[in-house]
């Protein structure tokens, strides 16, 4: 049983590591504003993961993220500065753009069997050109409910503050376990990305669910893009260039293999804190270059897909000895 | 699954346990000034993240320095972090005019004062931050425009790159130089895209407008937003097999070396110098207002002085260490 849950530690242990080294080294690092800092400067990223970890789990990818998440910002700033909405009714439409844009991405995968990575690749230039489209310049939304949103906040001592996008960020990943490990739709998930023809001869409900993960997966990324507005309080189509992969990224630390089929949604939350505890560190250290951040990332990328080959070759092994004995 | 609770119950113990103590200063006396800078995007950026370091020296300030990468969100970590960290100040070069009232909140309910370095930013209250350092972005394009109007007798179909799509020194870059054009009815503006700010996207836009234009036979000038994205230009104007400087006028805005160089060359016509000494204004003011509570006026202007070839060379000579 430990083995299944091995990669899990190993991110988990590095992310406890890489907290406390921080912690010794800056005595103000180790407090609840920057824990409370951690989890809202990432609710985008981390909303986003969740999304691409059930696409990923299911054998897909999903390049549309980033660029939903910035054409988002732009339609939510266009409908409520320059169309006059309420920004609840800007908010539902956003959703149900985002998770349509999706939907038809799911679609086209598995009606004209075509890989994910083409269909999403045209989608993120789709939504890009969209936000372009509607407007070039950087909105600002000044609706005072977003002043009331962003005020909304368990505060704790010290200045730490659990905000709203970091809530919405944890109910989210609690949902999310919930739909991966104890629902229909997740069983079939994992036995789409684990193997395609046994799903189906098993009786998955292959183009359903394929249709529903990136529907999911551009409804979260729609959410992010809520949140990632509320964020900045503005709409900018350059907004959240480059996200998909560091929530590819924060899937794959996080354990999941990106060949599909196994993984867990906790892990992509620890990856996700993982990005964010490094870039962190290297704004405290001040004297460091940010692309130090995109390195440490590289290298953990690396020894963790290597971690991921060295189980799954060791499990191998040991399955087939078992069957021989 | 409890292996996992444990781990999560684990790390929250740990953060927990940790929460209480992390107030000590490190830096003891010194002023600790937090500069969220918006990358490395052109010449002037990194000279003006050098000069802020040196001019932090010249002070006894400990300089802090995060790289956004050209992005916001890692702005507003960078801000929240620095706020975390307790410093005495927060500079911040935003790299657009948006979404800061939220963070900037933040740092005002830590009392750390906040001054915002070469750009403006849009917001509906401005005690948000301190001060303002930044040249007149609106009147460097009017600078350009105007000597680019009087060099050519007020007749000049013009291109333009602009800067990054919606930061406040393209769209007032912009502006000012549109002034001019619509008091010269004889200047146009036939083609405008965005550069980014950068050479290599200077240079292929430039292509682009070439190409368009009948291989560079209706443009008079093109008119940069910065000079590194002239500099790019010229590449493209060579490459096109037309002279830059001649058959096209270059003007641009910044002042960085390559520019005086290549106008030493002959290759470039005009620029508007913005100096990169940005945070020797704003680390004086803090002193003075961290010394008797003195607040500066809302906007320290610096000044926009246009140089020609006929300086060229020796103001490349001056300036090539400080980039």
């Amino acid at each position: 049983m430990i083995q299944r849950f091995l990669p899990l530690i190993v991110t988990s242990a590095v992310l406890v590591v890489g907290f406390l080294l921080c912690a010794a080294q800056f005595p103000n690092f180790a407090s609840l504003r920057v824990v409370g800092n951690l989890l809202t400067d990432n609710a985008f990223l981390g909303i986003t993961a969740v999304g691409m970890t059930f696409v990923i789990l299911s054998g897909g990818i999903d390049l549309s993220v980033g660029a939903v998440i910035g054409f988002t910002t732009v339609l939510l700033a266009v409908l409520i500065e320059q169309a006059g909405w309420h920004p609840a009714a800007a908010f539902a439409a956003a959703l149900a753009v985002s998770t349509g844009f999706g939907a038809a991405m799911g679609l086209v995968i598995h009606v004209f069997r075509m890989p994910p990575f083409i269909v999403t690749l045209a989608g993120m230039f789709i939504a890009r050109g969209m936000g372009f489209v509607l407007t070039t310049d950087s909105i600002p939304v000044n609706h005072p409910l977003y002043g009331v949103l962003n005020d909304v906040a368990l505060r704790f001592d010290g200045g730490g503050r659990l905000s709203l996008p970091a809530m919405l960020m944890l109910a989210v990943f609690a949902l999310a376990v919930v739909l991966a490990h104890w629902t229909r739709f997740g069983a079939n998930l994992y036995a789409l990305g684990g193997n395609r023809q046994s799903a189906e001869l098993m009786g998955v409900p292959v183009g359903r669910t394929t249709v529903l993960v990136y529907a999911l997966s551009g409804g979260l990324a729609g959410l992010a893009g809520i949140v990632f507005s509320l964020y900045t309080g503005a709409g900018y189509s350059l907004a959240a260039t480059g996200v998909e992969l560091d929530t590819i990224t924060a899937v794959v630390i996080g354990g999941t293999q990106l060949t599909g089929g196994y993984g867990y949604v906790a892990g992509t939350f620890v990856g996700v804190l993982i990005q964010g505890l490094i870039q962190t560190y290297i704004t405290f250290d001040g004297s460091l270059s940010s692309w130090w951040t995109k390195i440490v990332i590289g290298a953990l990328l690396f020894i963790f897909i290597l971690l991921q080959k060295g189980l799954l070759a060791v499990w191998t092994g040991r399955g087939g000895e078992t069957a021989e004995a | 699954m409890s292996r996992n609770r444990l781990i999560s119950a684990a790390m929250a113990a740990l953060f927990i346990g940790f929460g209480g103590s992390g107030a000590a200063d490190a830096a003891g006396d010194k002023l600790v000034v937090g500069f969220s800078q918006i990358g490395s995007e052109s010449g002037w950026r990194a000279a003006e993240t050098k000069t802020a370091k040196a001019e932090a020296e010249k002070r006894g300030i400990d300089l802090k320095i995060s790289d956004a990468q050209q992005k916001q969100e890692n702005q507003i970590k960078a801000v929240r972090s620095f706020v975390a960290q307790g410093v005495d100040a927060i500079f911040i070069a935003p790299v657009v005019a948006t979404g800061w009232d939220s963070v900037l909140k933040e740092a005002k309910e830590a009392k750390i004062p906040v001054v915002l370095l070469d750009r403006q930013i849009e917001t509906k209250d401005p005690s948000l931050y301190m001060t303002a350092v930044t040249s007149d972005t609106v009147h460097e394009g009017r600078v350009a425009g105007e000597w680019l109007a009087k060099q050519t007798g007020g007749k000049c179909p013009v291109v333009e790159l602009q800067g990054t799509v919606g930061s406040s020194p393209a769209i007032n870059r912009k502006k000012g130089f549109d002034e001019v054009v619509a008091k010269n009815p004889g200047m146009k503006i036939i083609r405008t895209q965005s550069g980014d700010f950068t050479r290599a996207k200077g240079k292929e836009v430039m292509e682009s407008f070439i190409k368009a234009e009948n291989g560079g036979k209706g443009i008079c000038a093109v008119y940069a937003h910065n000079d590194d994205m002239a500099v790019g230009a010229i590449q493209a104007i060579k490459e096109a097999g037309l002279k830059p400087g001649k058959d096209i006028l270059v003007v641009s805005i910044d002042g960085v070396p390559d520019i005086f160089k290549a106008m030493a060359e002959g290759e470039a016509n005009a620029t508007v110098e913005l100096t990169p000494n940005m945070a020797g204004p704003a680390y004086d003011a803090l002193i003075a207002y961290k010394k008797d509570g003195k607040e500066p006026p809302k906007w320290i202007q610096t000044q926009s002085a246009l140089f020609t070839p006929d300086t060229a060379k020796a103001e490349y000579e001056r300036r090539k260490d400080a980039y």
